[in-house]
């Protein structure tokens, strides 16, 4: 097995507010590796964008905090890390991009000003040198006529454009890990299959891990070497892509994959019914013992309603490709080791 | 089965954070008082502010004025009880004029857009321009002081914030769905404006107007002072500004009266931003 | 050639907003009951038939009235404000003598509000909840509340009776020379009692308002992208937030200049301040309507042009107006 890059370890973030306190993560663990990419999974609210915040300890604080857990980045605890120790790794070390690229950018800085600002403040270029490194990572992502963008300011460009901008921003330090939270959620169906090729391209060249957070399968599909399903704040099921997609343990995951409607379905067959997950996610205030996808799961036993299942290996897992699952269905097999619920 | 919240309208959920806002409470009671002040006082004290009761200069706590009197020897108690009645009339009634004028200017120039948009721009920016204090002080010159003509100036020349507020709503609205549809059944541009849009419009509109009686208030308060108020009338800027040349004798004739006024409006204030706590739903998490 | 264009139509636009304004009063002045020169004959304790007839006259009121505001449009073009009733001096030279005094009580006032105001006010945006953002909801509830004339009257008697720190009234104290240092010192002396009291009102606003604009600003996404690069909170917040914060302010900043002539004319008045402020005041009392209208029309430019400053700056710093 790889040594891994980052190791998360029971991570757990709670939210404080008039209703109370809600854990919305419940102890997450992953591990990326190198020039690998990870995809989280999950419908919103199910804490993936959480866990993203939480490794660069972005997480808004007076009503957020993270209370427990460890991330191990290159042997250190970035948990136990210093203020300054913090800003040294981000953008630098381990980067992130968002959401949403029409309002992630400073409209009062031109976009070579932002890709410029990470040069200087890590790799401490003078602002000639870091305005050129600018025009070169400009051209890198795919933007036309970087010599002329350079300048331009943010509302000059199109979302897709301001996401590579983005992009841009983030590798131009040469991270080992780029967090990607949901980058083509805002975009256009044509524009997020270039931003994947563009994210695909760009690690294949760098060697960059990817963090690819997303509640698309499809992505999953293209992007991701391994998957992790999440749900109400914990890790539900996790192994490569195909392990995943094509055995899933969990019946949420099962779920999730058969909410993909077929392309060109209704041409071949009958019209069907799409599939759907019946019921909500449940509020992250009213988290109940046992299983928290218990109300919703067709497959729901006794015993799911009082004890939270651990991890559990699941029959294609091997040492070096692990696939394992949080599921009593599973309870016949091993457990996985280390990971208690 | 769980127990589900009960689900309020948006009204009554307003009420509610409104009643739970201390400083909004306390508000109403100040305001209350005030009120209870200047409506009951008179008719309790039976006297007339103008009378001249004890000897001039007469500090606070003495046997005939209980909050002295001024360089002439009237009671400042009696000015505090009557004054009220002047300040929170033309407060209350400017204000209403004010923003009437705002409210169906902006409503128009946002609904309507285009030409009439832009006459009614240039208007505002007209009065925007004007200087507020000296075109008030003009007017009442010219048409002699009473409550009336007090009224009406501070009126005039104090709607135009309520109108740019009631434009930028309207223009916020017009385009959203359910008023085309409004539209698409065959509603009247009237009706839209009135019964459809404006009730959604209303939250930002009613701060508004609560900020806009304080400001009447103060404005009143001003045109007094410098002497451009009723004669007639005893109001607490009055009193102030009478006995401008005499503060270092009788400081309670300044202090007495401009408390007064400060506490009303502060109560207006404590009001207006409880209101906007309560109606503003974006702020609410803070 | 957009921008000149642009200009241009910006200027005529304010050149109609102050025709209008004088056009507004010279017809309520002329138009109201009473007849100026019956008002110096009763200052001047009777005149005779002949006299007033004389005096209307000289002063063209004989005339039909759209024949007097064409005359007195004409005199304006030229810098011609006519004559005080009372001083019988040009009105121009009237209110150049004066607006020294009163640019310097606004300035002043103004510029130290705004400065301390958004300084506060983006201070207590990092604690939203600490003492120093709970100061400045109070200051700004009593900055709106307190009447002007009232706390400048508080002042005067708290720091130049009780504590005899400051003078009373005036701009320079009667024995000045009015020359050198002394003098300027002198005037120094006397700014700062009016100048708190103008100012006290606007500080609360600015710290008000530049408060909200920095939370508003400091919610946005663009902040946590400054945030995940790695840069520090100081320059997260003086370099990515404050830019953007302070727009709002500037726009206030410049819209509201006329809400501070009229704080000026009773702060003036309170404090027997030498300013346009308070010969406005006086001229409206003593009818004086020649230079009434030239003050009300000296401040409508004033204000005009302000905006026009404001709408200028804006545009430079907020590169998303600059190409549209």
């Amino acid at each position: 097995m790889q040594d891994s890059l980052l190791k998360v370890q029971g991570l757990q973030v709670e939210f404080n507010s008039r209703r109370g306190k809600a854990m919305v993560l419940n102890g997450v663990d992953l591990e990326i590796h190198q020039g690998q990419t990870l995809c989280l999974v999950g419908e919103s609210g199910c804490g993936k964008s959480m866990t993203a915040l939480a490794l660069l300890q972005l997480i808004p604080s007076p009503p957020g905090k993270i209370s427990g857990g460890q991330v191990f980045f290159h042997g250190e605890d970035l948990l136990r890390a210093t203020q300054e120790r913090m800003q040294e790794v981000r953008g630098n070390r381990i980067s992130m991009i968002f959401q949403e690229p029409m309002t992630s950018l400073n409209p009062v800085f031109s976009v070579g000003d932002q890709v410029a600002e990470s040069l200087r403040l890590h790799a401490g270029l003078d602002p000639a040198a870091a305005r050129l490194q600018a025009i070169e990572m400009l051209k890198q992502v795919g933007i036309p006529a970087p010599e002329r963008r350079v300048d331009e300011y943010p509302h000059q460009l199109s979302g897709g454009m301001r996401q590579r901008v983005m992009i841009a921003i983030a590798l131009a330090c040469r991270p080992d890990i780029l967090i990607a939270d949901e980058p083509t959620t805002a975009l256009d169906v044509t524009v997020q299959a270039q931003i994947f090729d563009l994210l695909r391209d760009l690690q294949r060249e760098r060697g960059t891990a990817i963090l690819l957070i997303t509640h698309d399968m499809g992505a999953v599909a293209e992007m991701a070497d391994r998957v992790m399903v999440m749900y109400a704040g914990r890790v539900i099921e996790q192994g490569n892509t195909a392990q995943v997609l094509r055995q899933a343990g969990h019946p949420y995951t099962r779920g999730l994959i058969n909410c993909l409607p077929e392309l060109g379905s209704s041409i071949h067959n009958e019209r069907t019914d799409l599939a759907e997950i019946a019921g909500m996610v449940p509020s992250i205030w009213e988290l109940s013992k046992g299983c928290a996808f218990r109300e919703r799961c067709t497959q729901a036993m006794d015993i799911c309603a009082h004890d939270v299942p651990p991890m559990f290996n699941m029959a294609d897992s091997s040492p070096s490709a692990p696939h394992m699952t949080a599921c009593w269905l599973q309870a016949d097999q091993a457990p996985a080791r280390g990971h208690a619920a | 089965m769980k127990e589900i919240d009960q689900v309020q309208g948006p009204w009554r959920e307003a009420m509610h954070m409104f009643m739970r806002n201390r400083s909004a409470i306390a508000g109403i009671v100040m305001l209350g008082l005030v009120l209870l002040v200047a409506i009951a006082g008179p008719w309790v004290l039976g006297a007339d502010p103008f009378e001249i009761r004890a000897a001039p200069l007469t500090p606070p706590l003495s046997e005939d004025a209980f909050l002295g009197t001024d360089y002439l020897g009237r009671d400042v108690l009696t000015t505090l009880v009557y004054g009220g009645r002047a300040t929170l009339l033309v407060g209350a009634i400017a204000a209403l004029l004010s923003v009437t004028i705002g409210i169906t200017l902006g409503a128009f120039a946002g609904y309507y857009g285009g030409r009439v948009d832009a006459i009614l721009m240039r208007i505002t920016e007209f009065f925007q321009v004007l200087p507020a204090l000296l075109f008030a002080m003009v007017v009442v010159t010219l048409f002699s002081p009473s409550l009336v003509t007090i009224t009406l100036a501070i009126g005039v020349v104090s709607w135009t914030g309520t109108a740019r507020l009631t434009r930028a709503e309207f223009m916020k609205y017009r385009n959203l769905d359910f008023v085309r549809a409004q539209r698409s059944i065959g509603a009247s541009h009237a009706r839209i404006i009135w019964r459809v849009i404006l009730p959604n419009a209303l939250p930002p509109l009613i701060v508004s107007a609560t900020l806009a009686i304080g400001a009447a208030i103060l404005f009143e308060a001003g045109l007094s002072f410098l002497g451009l108020g009723d004669p007639n009338q005893m109001s607490w800027g009055l009193m102030i500004g009478s006995s401008r040349q005499y503060i270092f004798s009788c400081w309670w004739a300044v202090a007495f009266p401009g408390t007064a006024i400060f506490i009303t409006v502060l109560a207006v204030s404590l009001i207006g931003d409880g209101l906007n706590d309560a109606l503003n739903p974006k702020l609410r998490e803070r | 050639m957009g921008a000149l264009r642009y200009l241009l139509s910006r200027l005529l636009q304010g050149l109609a907003l102050v025709l209008a304004v004088v056009v507004l009063n010279f017809i309520l002045v002329h138009a109201a009951p009473g007849d100026p020169v019956e008002t110096i004959a009763g200052a001047s304790g009777g005149m005779s038939e002949e006299l007033q007839a004389e005096l209307r006259k000289q002063y063209g009121l004989d005339k039909p009235l759209p024949v007097q505001l064409g005359i007195y449009l004409g005199r304006v073009v030229t810098g011609d404000l006519g004559y005080s009733y009372f001083f019988n001096l040009p009105v121009s030279n009237l209110i150049a003598e004066r607006v020294p005094a009163t640019l310097l009580l606004v300035l002043t006032s103004v510029l130290a509000a705004f400065l301390i105001g958004t300084t506060l006010g983006v201070l207590s945006a990092r604690r939203p909840n600490g003492w120093l953002s709970q100061m400045i909801n109070v200051m700004s509830l009593v900055g709106f509340a307190a009447p002007v004339f009232w706390m400048g009257m508080l002042l005067i008697i708290l720091l130049a009776s009780v504590f005899p720190i400051f003078p009373v009234s005036g701009m320079r104290a009667i024995e000045s020379s009015g020359k050198g240092w002394g003098d300027v010192l002198d005037v120094l002396h006397h700014l700062i009692l009016p100048a708190l009291t103008l100012g006290l009102v606007y500080l609360a606003q600015y710290s008000r308002l530049s408060r909200a604009a920095m939370l508003d600003v400091l919610g946005a996404d663009y902040i946590r992208t400054a945030r995940a690069k790695g840069l520090s909170d100081r320059a997260v917040l003086y370099k990515h937030a404050l830019r953007n914060a302070v727009l709002p302010v500037i726009t206030v900043l410049g819209l509201q200049f006329g809400n501070v002539l009229a704080g000026a004319i009773v702060v003036e008045t309170v404090f027997n301040w030498p300013g346009l402020g308070r010969l406005a005041f006086e001229s409206v009392l003593r009818r004086d309507y020649p230079t009434i209208l030239g003050v009300l029309l000296f401040s409508a430019v004033v204000v005009v042009v302000m905006n026009q400053l404001t709408d200028l700056c804006y545009r430079l710093i907020d590169p998303r107006i600059k190409s549209s």
